[in-house]
Formats: C-alpha cells, sequence, structure tokens
C-alpha cells in the first residue's frame, strides 16, 4: 500500500515534460523585456548627454540675450525664444477656448445627429494628419489668402485691407493660430476624458435644485474636470513649442535680428544706395559713408554680413542692407498687440534647423545649446502633465 | 412659485422663461466644436484647390509613373515614385525598430512587471514622444550617422537608415503605450484559464493575450507608421535632399514631407508649377495617412474580439 501511495504522489508532483526549459524561456523572457525599455529610456540619457557635451558650455546668459549672428561666437537665441514666447502666446489663446468649449460641447451638449458624429470623426482623424499638412493649410489659407486681401477681397475698404495685410501673410498670428489648430484635437480629448470622468450624480444633485444647463456644467463639473483639461492643455502646448514643420511652411524666417515688437518696415531696415527692380545696387562700384545709429547687422551685397555698432562711421558698398536692432526703449516707445501679431518671427525650432544645417562645428554647437533649452523646456512640461495626472488619480476617488 | 395664504399656486410651465444666456453658450459651444470640421474641410480644400492647378500642367499619368522628380531643374520632371520610396524606405527602418521594441515593451509592461514598475516606467517612456523632432534630427545625424559610419564603412553624411533608426525610436512609445492598453484590457478570466491550464506567463502572452489584444496592437503599430510617414524634420535634417528611386537604406533620399519643406525654405513664388507641385505632394501625403487610418479602421473592425 505505501509503495502504490509513493508512487501516486511522485506521478502527482512529477514535471511535465519540457517544463524546466518552458520556464527558463518565461524568466529570460523579463530580460528581454528589460533591455527594450533600456534602449527606449537610453535614448532619452543620449539625447540629454549628446546635446549637453556638444552644446553645454554655450548656455551663458550672453546666449539667451544676443541676437544670431554670422559670426557663431557672437550668435544667441534672444529672437528665437521671445518668437516662441508670442507664438505660444497666440496659440494658447486660440486653442484654449476652442478646444475646451468643443470638449465640452461634445461630451455635455452634443445631441446624437450625424453633425455630431462628422464631428468626432474629424476630431480623431485630425489627430493623425501630419504636421506639415497643417503648414501647407495655413500657406493656403494665412498665408496667400488673408495674407493678400488686395487679391481677393477687393469688395472691401482699403484701410479694412490693410489690417488683414499687416495681421495675417508670414506673421506671429498665422504662427499661433496654425499650431492652435494643430493642437486642438489634443486638448478636446483631454477636455472629454475629463468632463466623461465626473461622475452623472454631480449632475443630477445640481440640476435637481434648479440649476441650468450651463450653470451645471460651469459650477459643478469643469471645476472637477479642471486638472485633466490642464493637463491636456500643456501636453498640447509643449508639442507646440517643439513644432518646426509647419512654421517653415509658412515662411518663419532663420535670420531675425529685431525683436517682433518692432518691424523691419519701422526705420530698422535701411539700404545703401540707389537700387534696381531686384535689389542690386545701381552703381555697384560706388560707396557711401554712413553713421551706424544702432547696433545691428550690415548685410554686405554679396550676402555676407557684418556686425555693426552705434556710433561708428562706415563706408558701405552700394546694395548692403543694414538691419538695426531695436532697443528695449525702441520696442517699448512702438509697442502694441496688432504690431506684434503682424510681425514676421523665428522660433526656437527653426533657429536650431538653421544652425544644424550649416556646415561650421561652432554652428552644430549653437544648435546643441539651443536644442538642450528646447528639450528641457518640453521635457519639464511634459513632467509636470505627468506629475499632474498622477496627483489627480490619487487624489479624486469618486 | 408663490405662496398665496398657505397655498402653493401651479406654476404655468407653458409661459416658460426662454433663457437666452443658455442658447448663446450653447451656440458658441457649438461653433467650437463645428472648428473640428472646418480644419478638416480647409485642409482638403487647399490640397486639392491647388493640385488641381498642377495637374492641369502636368498629366497624372506623368506624376504616378515617372520615375524621375526634378521640379527644380531646367527640364522638370513631376514623378512621385522617387519621393515615396524614400517615406517608404525610411518608414519601414522605423517600424523594423519600433515594433519588436514597442511589443516587448508593451507584453513586459503589461504581463511581467509590477504595477509600481509600469506606472513609473510608462510616462517616462512617452517623454519620447514629447521630445521635438527637429532634436531628433540633430541626434540623427550627429550622434547616430557617426556611430553608424564605424560600422557601415562608406555610409554616406546623409542616410535613410539613420534617419529612420532614430525615427523608431520616437515612435516606441506610440506602440508600446497603446498596445500595453489593448493587452490590461484582455479579460483576467482568459490569463487565469490559461494559467490553470499550466501555461507559462510568456506563453499565455503570446498564445492568449495578443491574439485577443490583436485589434488594439494592429491600430497601435499603424498610428506609429502613419506617424512615421508623416515626419518632416528628422528627414530633412539627416536624409539629404536629393529625391532618388531609394533601393538600400544607406542611400540618401528626398521623401514628401522633406521635399515640401525643402521647397518651402527656399523662395517660391506664388502660383507657379514648383509652388503648386508641393501640394501635390501634400496630396498625396494626405492620401496615405487617410488610407492607413481607413486600413486600421477596417482592422481594428475585422479582427474586433468582444467581451
Amino acid at each position: 500500500m505505501a509503495a502504490i501511495d509513493a508512487q501516486r504522489a511522485s506521478d502527482i508532483t512529477a514535471q511535465p515534460p519540457g517544463l524546466a526549459n518552458r520556464r527558463f524561456k518565461d524568466k529570460s523572457f523579463v530580460i528581454w523585456g528589460i533591455v527594450a525599455t533600456i534602449i527606449g529610456l537610453g535614448t532619452l540619457v543620449a539625447l540629454v548627454t549628446d546635446l549637453f557635451l556638444d552644446g553645454g558650455h554655450r548656455l551663458t546668459p550672453a546666449f539667451f540675450m544676443s541676437f544670431p549672428s554670422a559670426d557663431p561666437a557672437a550668435a544667441g537665441i534672444l529672437s528665437a525664444w521671445v518668437g516662441s514666447l508670442l507664438v505660444i502666446l497666440t496659440t494658447a489663446l486660440v486653442a484654449i477656448p476652442i478646444g475646451l468649449f468643443a470638449g465640452v460641447y461634445l461630451e455635455e451638449y452634443a445631441p446624437k445627429n450625424p453633425l455630431t458624429s462628422a464631428i468626432e470623426i474629424a476630431v480623431n482623424n485630425l489627430a493623425g494628419v501630419p504636421s506639415i499638412l497643417f503648414g501647407l493649410m495655413a500657406v493656403g489659407i494665412f498665408v496667400q489668402f488673408l495674407g493678400n486681401p488686395s487679391r481677393y477681397f477687393t469688395f472691401l475698404p482699403e484701410s479694412f485691407r490693410e489690417g488683414a495685410a499687416d495681421l495675417f501673410g508670414q506673421s506671429i498670428l498665422t504662427a499661433g493660430i496654425t499650431l492652435a489648430l494643430l493642437i486642438l484635437p489634443v486638448v478636446i480629448v483631454a477636455t472629454r476624458e475629463a468632463v466623461r470622468s465626473v461622475p452623472q450624480e454631480m449632475r443630477q444633485g445640481a440640476l435637481a435644485v434648479g440649476a441650468t444647463k450651463w450653470q451645471t456644467t460651469q459650477h459643478h463639473v469643469l471645476p472637477y474636470a479642471l486638472p485633466g483639461v490642464v493637463t491636456g492643455i500643456i501636453i498640447g502646448i509643449s508639442r507646440a513649442l517643439g513644432e518646426t514643420a509647419p512654421l517653415i511652411m509658412i515662411g518663419g524666417l532663420t535670420f531675425v535680428a529685431f525683436l517682433p515688437i518692432t518691424r523691419p518696415g519701422d526705420a530698422t531696415f535701411e539700404t545703401i544706395g540707389v537700387l534696381d527692380e531686384y535689389g542690386a545696387a545701381v552703381d555697384p562700384g560706388a560707396t557711401e559713408r554712413v553713421t551706424i545709429t544702432h547696433d545691428g547687422v550690415v548685410v554686405l551685397p554679396d550676402f555676407t554680413e557684418q556686425q555693426v555698432h552705434a556710433g561708428e562711421v562706415l563706408d558701405l558698398p552700394h546694395g548692403s542692407t543694414m538691419q538695426s536692432v531695436a532697443t528695449l526703449g525702441d520696442a517699448a516707445a512702438s509697442w502694441s498687440p496688432s504690431h506684434w501679431l503682424g510681425s514676421e518671427f523665428t522660433v526656437m525650432p527653426i533657429q536650431m534647423f538653421n544652425w544644424t544645417s550649416r556646415p561650421q562645428a561652432e554652428f552644430l554647437e549653437i544648435a546643441a545649446a539651443a536644442g538642450l533649452v528646447l528639450l528641457v523646456i518640453t521635457l519639464l512640461m511634459n513632467a509636470a502633465a505627468i506629475w499632474l495626472r498622477y496627483r489627480l488619480r490619487k487624489r479624486i476617488k469618486w | 412659485m408663490r405662496l398665496r395664504a398657505g397655498v402653493i399656486v401651479e406654476r404655468d410651465f407653458s409661459k416658460r422663461k426662454m433663457r437666452w444666456g443658455e442658447s448663446i453658450i450653447e451656440g458658441l459651444l457649438f461653433l467650437a466644436a463645428v472648428a473640428a470640421v472646418a480644419i478638416v474641410v480647409g485642409i482638403v480644400y487647399v490640397v486639392l484647390s491647388e493640385s488641381t492647378k498642377f495637374f492641369a500642367q502636368v498629366s497624372a499619368i506623368e506624376f504616378l509613373t515617372s520615375t524621375t522628380w526634378t521640379p527644380l531643374f531646367d527640364n522638370p520632371q513631376y514623378g512621385i515614385a522617387p519621393l515615396l520610396t524614400g517615406t517608404f524606405m525610411s518608414t519601414l527602418v522605423a517600424l523594423s525598430v519600433a515594433v519588436p521594441l514597442g511589443l516587448l515593451v508593451a507584453i513586459y509592461l503589461s504581463e511581467f512587471a509590477s504595477a509600481r514598475t509600469r506606472e513609473t516606467i510608462k510616462p517616462t517612456l512617452e517623454l519620447l514622444a514629447a521630445v521635438p523632432t527637429v532634436v531628433y534630427g540633430y541626434f540623427a545625424l550627429l550622434f547616430v550617422t557617426p556611430l553608424l559610419q564605424r560600422l557601415i564603412p562608406g555610409l554616406p553624411g546623409f542616410n535613410l537608415l539613420s534617419a529612420g533608426l532614430v525615427m523608431g525610436l520616437m515612435i516606441i512609445p506610440y506602440i508600446a503605450s497603446l498596445s500595453e492598453d489593448a493587452m490590461r484590457a484582455v479579460p483576467r478570466a482568459m490569463r487565469e484559464g490559461s494559467f490553470a491550464m499550466g501555461a507559462t506567463r510568456l506563453e499565455t502572452a503570446f498564445r492568449v493575450v495578443v491574439p485577443a489584444a490583436i485589434s488594439g496592437v494592429v491600430g497601435a503599430i499603424i498610428l506609429g507608421m502613419s506617424r512615421a510617414i508623416g515626419e518632416t524634420m528628422i528627414v530633412v535634417v539627416a536624409a539629404g535632399t536629393q529625391p532618388q528611386m531609394v533601393i538600400s537604406p544607406t542611400q540618401q533620399g528626398a521623401t514628401v514631407t522633406s521635399f515640401i519643406a525643402q521647397v518651402a525654405l527656399g523662395d517660391v513664388a506664388f502660383g507657379t508649377l514648383e509652388y503648386n507641385s508641393i501640394f501635390a505632394a501634400g496630396l498625396a501625403l494626405l492620401v496615405l495617412t487617410l488610407l492607413f487610418n481607413f486600413v486600421a479602421f477596417y482592422l481594428q473592425r475585422r479582427f474586433r474580439e468582444a467581451y
């Protein structure tokens, strides 16, 4: 009897053939998973390290306070970060209300009808449209159509047409709106998810004591949805900050030696001598003695650039153009919203791209420095969004 | 409602006060939502109308069959094929990096890792998708390419291989994160059934969880793919700008997107054939993206397992 029992017990505990091998495969998969994860995370580390080693030593206060220049040692990102700031401000002012309203409409108000499904399909598809196509649309609508009112809107009064031509075209307003349209799906989807997660009882309670639909939404749904909405807005804004392709399409400049608050047209852009219709000097051999009134850059007829400083007296060849750098005093004196909205611009990613595409190693260094600034800002914004989402999930338990 | 000698007078609901504020707000909310449709219509309209001007001068047959794309030459030729081969080659390289790595990460996080590990790694990995693409371009050109040149002698400074590899790293989080969501949505009972039959976690992952989540996984891969097709800056910076029929990833080549960006960087006069050619290329891009969206939608419906 005892022998038979022992036999049975060994049968029960006997391992099926190949189990050790299967268990080994199971365990070793964990290693593969960890290796794949490390490759992903290692990329982030490599990115930051590479940019820091290449350009970290260029991150001085002067780098943030200097305009770009033909001389890489003196070049900086002043016009780029000011441009990015103004473009992002415009983007936020357009994208946040529209995205928030659209999200609330789709969750709280939208009836079930074909138009609502069309809106939902549009939102879902927009998220997958390549950003450069937003750029093409912006070229067609904001730059060519609205930016050239004298070509299309001949029936409108002259002053109105001038206003439109000032604001649209290759301007900060165009850039801001384009990026706003690009991040709209992100804000809408985040708003919808946040609004949807507010329990139905909150609405019923408010409605039961006589609140109207909007009062309910405004006072009882949105406050609880807000952290989720803000998370979406931060992620959207950080995406807009790093976008390059659509802004290249609408003509973001690569060399901007003025702050967007003053424009080249405001006596900061001068040509020397009499020029023909192609911008070449009528008398190419001649020079003219000029007293420089502002710090800035002179572009010579052979397109080389020369830094100049206020007070210098120079003999410049005909065909040179002078770009004066506006001082803060000039900027303050001429400031108005329509002024900077209609201004030409550059942004951080375009500045970095321009320096990356130059062959000299010194430019690659400042490209890395600009990239590091950009990378750190976007990563911090995303980290903030993740932290907010994490807190939200922890704190609110319905 | 008014109290009159302790009696509640019935409210006359037929004379309900019209609330104008409510209607105005609802109208504003509706307008905001319609903006999404307007953007789609705007993109399609601009791309179509400008392409129409292009196809008035260049035959669609030449556009689709010619193997030369030289719009900037004296004797311009407009065959989209070289740009498409560039796009497909870089996308192929990107997917061959991102699909295996992304799925390994997804299976590891969903089936093997602890909840704590998952909650830490997933958002950190998603940061990869937040890096500005121009920074990735710099990384591809000045870090990955020199590295590859040591392994592959004779690799040109601009090549689709390094652009594609970096693009692959960029789309890992799209594939990993969405696949992981799909795998975690597979009911626990299915896993427990598999464990009860004696299967290991790995066998359960590959024979039960992945097949059950296949619609989400395929959707994630196609989303990553359409990201790769539409990516511009990495290829503009690192892959070169010379359109040619690409047969090997070690070649340099222009993609649909990098051609559009390259023309925009130069000075193109409005209304010229060259100006219109970027919209024709944009049309090709739009059609490709919509096609993949449609395929993803179809596959998800076809292979959906409902629980």
